[in-house]
């Protein structure tokens, strides 16, 4: 029974990774960039959660709104601040700023809310399920997770595939010029993927600080990189890529922290990534980039 | 007055001028062919006309409005569609979502739903593939889709970059009788071709650029019996 609850415990790790990976691999896909703060963003999100429920007293969900909301204008006002004057610079440059955008958002949370952590009280009031005479335990915390990820895959599918702002996404993740010839406007398509991207990192915000009641400056940093070798095992830009990606680097980490070394978990994730270039550097559902003759 | 004016446009890359002050005009119902060896500045021209590239100085009026500081996504909605060089059509997307793509602009979903109809009766292999992925198509049907996803946009004008390039002999006439059916249908077309002597059997008139200039122009057919035209472009 202790491996079905690491198993569990793996699969509701990884979803919180692949709500992130999902934003990672949007902004991926379709910007053509690596956001590296993203996982920042996600600090951001606890914070604006904790702010509205311990100093305003509000309930969850309107915090979890509030987030929502603020996250998703932040991911506007970076991509336009630090990105978009970047759109024609090389995409190493785009990356350094990326970073440095990562250490703002880490150091300005560290010049307001300094460095101690504080305690989050976890947004999710759903009971936990005892199965087998409570052998296995699934946290309320555990299924929230697992349900929201899939609602949240099933919804950006559907958005991507059936409506016209996501069919510009796509026109735009392939052939930029070509949209524009469509007249589908680049700045506004790819403000609205870090709106998205940025909004589902106020939900995983939401997830994570529940699932691990700590919150500080650093908190977004490590599950973002560990969200981008989800993205990156999954198949970068591809959606279902992402969450299976999440899935398993999730498992990976709790099972390889169980059964092999808690201290070596971390770089067991990183070994998987590494694998994964080398064997497969596409991921698992990536498709075959086709260089334009 | 012309229904798309170019006047002493200068296009560069860098410090390397593409367009050196070219000026050209294009009625309402007219097919132009610009033709040119490689390099001559066809495909910059095209560019220009709808906002990928942006002109240093001179201007472009269509419909009386200035041109060279719109952007290109604007342009397609102001009635100029765009068939790229090297067709460039979504290629993980299908063929129906592709159509769809190109009126990306458009409100009206009867019309648009009246129109893919219409380009399935001018290209009825798009028809047969409607729900293929593009990129699987052959390359004369990714031509004839690039074409037909242009014609989404219920344009007033379609320019073309280089239609026939990479075609067997038969598509290419084949794509040379669609332009033809184009125009029948009311649409002005700005064609830019290799193929010269085809190129200029189907045009009104006829613009011939070299190294950014225009050096030539006139009726295509008289063109097509010009000495130098039939030396430097006709093969013969």
């Amino acid at each position: 029974m202790g491996f079905l609850n690491n198993l569990i415990n793996g699969i509701s790790l990884g979803s919180i990774y692949a709500v992130i990976a999902l934003g990672y691999t949007l902004v991926y896909g379709i910007a053509k960039m690596l956001n590296f703060a993203h996982g920042d963003v996600i600090m951001v999100g606890g914070y604006v959660i904790f702010i509205a429920m311990t100093s305003f007293g509000l309930n969850s969900w309107i915090s979890i709104l509030l987030a929502v909301i603020a996250c998703t204008l932040l991911g506007i006002v970076i991509e336009k601040v630090a990105y978009k004057p970047l759109r024609q610079a090389t995409s190493l440059a785009v990356l350094i700023t990326a970073i440095g955008v990562s250490y703002f958002l880490q150091n300005m949370a560290l010049l307001i809310f300094g460095e101690k952590p504080v305690n989050f009280t976890s947004v999710v009031n759903v009971p936990s399920l005892k199965l087998f005479d409570g052998k296995i335990v699934i946290s309320g915390e555990t299924s929230t997770a697992i349900v929201i990820s899939i609602l949240i895959v099933v919804g950006l599918s559907l958005f991507i595939n059936k409506t016209k702002s996501g069919r510009a996404m796509l026109a735009v993740s392939e052939d930029r010029g070509a949209a524009e010839l469509m007249g589908v406007n680049i700045n506004r398509t790819i403000s609205l993927t870090f709106a998205i991207g940025s909004g589902l990192a106020a939900i995983a915000g939401a997830l994570l600080c529940s699932a691990y009641p700590t919150l500080q400056n650093t908190t977004g940093a490590m599950p973002g990189i560990k969200a981008f070798v989800a993205a990156v095992f999954g198949g970068i830009g591809s959606i279902p890529g992402a969450m299976i990606g999440g899935i398993l680097i999730g498992i990976i980490e709790i099972l390889g922290r169980a059964y092999i070394s808690p201290q070596l978990a971390d770089a067991i994730v990183f070994a998987v990534l590494i694998l994964v270039l080398i064997i497969k550097p596409t991921g698992i559902l990536g498709k075959k980039i086709n260089e334009k003759v | 007055m012309a229904m798309l004016e170019v006047k002493d446009l200068y296009v560069s890359y860098g410090m390397i001028a593409a367009l050196k002050g070219i000026s050209f005009e294009v009625n309402e119902g007219e097919v132009i062919a610009l033709i040119g060896a490689n390099g001559a500045g066809k495909t910059t021209t095209l560019h220009t006309l709808t906002g990928l590239l942006h002109a240093k100085s001179g201007s472009i009026t269509f419909d009386g409005k200035e041109l060279t500081k719109t952007p290109a996504h604007k342009i397609v909605e102001m009635g100029i569609a765009h068939v790229p060089e090297g067709r460039r059509i979504f290629q993980n997307l299908t063929v129906l979502d592709n159509l769809k793509l190109g009126a990306f602009t458009r409100k009206d979903k009867a019309g648009i739903a009246k129109d893919i109809e219409e380009v399935y009766e001018l290209f009825p292999r798009l028809a047969e593939r409607k729900t293929q992925i593009a990129g699987t198509l052959s390359g004369g049907e990714q031509q004839m889709l690039a074409m037909g996803r242009a014609l989404m946009s219920k344009p007033k004008i379609v320019v073309m970059d280089e239609p026939s390039m990479g075609l067997s002999p038969l598509l290419v006439s084949k794509i040379f009788e669609i332009i033809e059916m184009i125009r029948e249908r009311g649409t002005t077309v700005l064609l830019v071709e290799q193929n010269a002597k085809k190129a200029l059997a189907i045009s009104d008139r006829a613009y011939v650029l070299e190294t950014g200039k225009i050096v030539l122009s006139g009726d295509a057919h008289e063109l097509m019996n010009d000495d130098s035209v039939k030396k430097a472009y006709l093969g013969e």
